[in-house]
């Protein structure tokens, strides 16, 4: 050990001015994201679904653009064009609200897709049959079930998705670990804080998956 | 707005167009600068998926080995705890926190640390599918080899791993190509890459929407050459009569 670790300066003020600021922001994006992700990308995946050219290849060509594109590059792009687009800057914070909307909706729109694709077509027809239009099919029938099916998968990419919001870190919004950054740059302790920010992301993380693996346990015997 | 796309022949230092895109006589374009950034990418990116093939596989062999239950658990350890930290916060420890700990490794160049910190997280992805390749294969194929009298090893060997390894193909061509898009993200320390000359030359320039341009073309560009190159893999070795299962996305 070449240094002597000193973790005396981490106490309850610390972590409520800097860790648990930053940490509100990444769980707040980790939802909206989610949210608007889901919503967007099921629009997606009904459009590809369509058997409309017009609606599906626009939407293919979307989804399969985002999916090439490293998600870092992604942020730089929202953060130069939204401005350039509406003649007035907007902040690091909402720039990256809309980025992972965006983003997300294309990893989403692949998963309701495999889920929408996994209902048997019997259940469409028979939704059919009973005179339902598309839209109540879609809402009552195919929707409900899709969303089931796919929701260890959906919780996993969300996962992933609060995992990533550490990535703003390129525009310099204020997430969490901005916040033990800042801290560490503070005390003069950027070593202690990266570690603590490596310990707190596990633990969440940790904890969600075991939590993802215990539903997924739980759906699949219902089934 | 209009384009220029003569940003590219400006010369780094002056700003000045030369006679061509490329520099002269050790004066260095931004052409130049985008190109050797996009020789620091695919340079990080194969060196790490190296190590992510060589690990993953060898991890994710030792998460099925019967009867060892501590080497299981090992395993599976790796793989959580390269699995919950975010990359980038991983690139940090690597980069910032690993040299101060040991010393020894401030010899060690940052491009070094940056390829260890992405081998290491892909591996665990990696390992992930391994593992459920293996565990794909009927059971009746292990015990065969048992009552052929083969070991543990010859029937990983002769029996196991050329059938998985097989199955892996389709999910290790998209952790291929989420090894291009993860790269980027060694813009963070400095590493001189894609990401990196994006962010210095539009700040430089003011012309980022033709430097994105050419930076996201080049990313788009790698991924599709990965892919082609995984997929000739996959044709070439396919056993005749099987159809291996389709993979999994993910970033």
């Amino acid at each position: 050990m070449g240094l002597q670790l000193d973790w005396s300066f981490y106490n309850w003020d610390l972590m409520q001015n800097f860790v648990l600021k930053g940490l509100g922001f990444s769980l707040m994006l980790t939802l909206v994201a989610t949210l608007g992700g889901v919503l967007f990308g099921t629009l997606l995946a009904l459009m590809r679904l369509s058997g409309r050219p017009w609606l599906a290849t626009p939407a293919m060509v979307y989804v399969n653009g985002m999916r090439s594109i490293p998600l870092v590059m992604v942020i730089l792009w929202f953060f130069l064009l939204v401005p350039l687009l509406i003649g007035r800057p907007i902040g690091a914070e909402l720039s990256a609200v809309l980025t992972f909307v965006a983003f997300e909706a294309a990893y989403f729109s692949e998963i309701m897709r495999a889920g929408i694709q996994s209902i048997p077509r019997g259940q469409v027809q028979a939704g059919m049959a009973l005179g339902m239009s598309y839209g109540q099919n879609m809402r009552l029938v195919v929707l409900p079930q899709a969303l089931r099916n796919m929701l260890p998968v959906l919780l996993t990419q969300t996962i992933i998705l609060f995992q990533d919001t550490s990535l703003v870190y390129a525009i310099g919004a204020y997430d969490m670990l901005k916040g033990f950054e800042v801290a560490g740059k503070n005390f003069g302790r950027p070593i202690e804080a990266y570690l603590a920010a490596a310990v707190l992301y596990f633990a969440i993380c940790y904890a969600l998956s075991a939590g993802v693996k215990r539903l997924h346990r739980k759906i699949a015997i219902v089934r | 707005m209009s384009w220029d796309w003569q940003v590219f022949c400006e010369d780094t230092l002056t700003r000045e167009a030369g006679s061509s895109c490329f520099g002269q006589g050790g004066d260095i374009t931004y052409l130049d600068w985008l190109l050797s950034a996009w020789g620091w990418t695919v340079s990080v990116s194969l060196l790490a998926l190296l190590l992510a093939l060589f690990v993953g596989a060898l991890v994710g062999t030792l998460r099925t080995l019967p009867d060892s239950p501590w080497v299981v658990r090992l395993g599976n350890a790796w793989v959580e705890l390269f699995r919950n930290i975010p990359l980038l916060v991983q690139i940090f420890l690597w980069y910032h926190v690993l040299p101060t700990l040991f010393p020894t490794l401030q010899a060690v160049p940052g491009f070094v640390l940056v390829v260890l910190a992405l081998g290491l997280f892909t591996s665990a992805r990696i390992a992930e599918q391994v593992r459920s390749g293996i565990q794909a294969l009927p059971r009746g194929q292990r015990m065969a080899g048992m009552a052929l009298g083969l070991t543990t090893a010859q029937t990983y060997r002769h029996v196991l791993l050329p059938m998985a390894l097989r199955i892996v193909i389709p999910p290790l061509t998209s952790e291929t190509m989420n090894i291009f898009k993860n790269s980027s993200v060694a813009f963070a320390v400095s590493v001189a890459e894609l990401t990196m000359f994006a962010m210095q030359a539009q700040e430089e320039t003011a012309r980022g929407v033709e430097v994105y341009l050419a930076v996201t073309g080049l990313y788009m560009l790698s991924a599709f050459a990965i892919n082609r190159v995984m997929a000739f893999i996959e044709r070439r070795a396919r056993v005749p009569g099987f159809i291996a299962s389709a993979g999994t996305g993910g970033h």
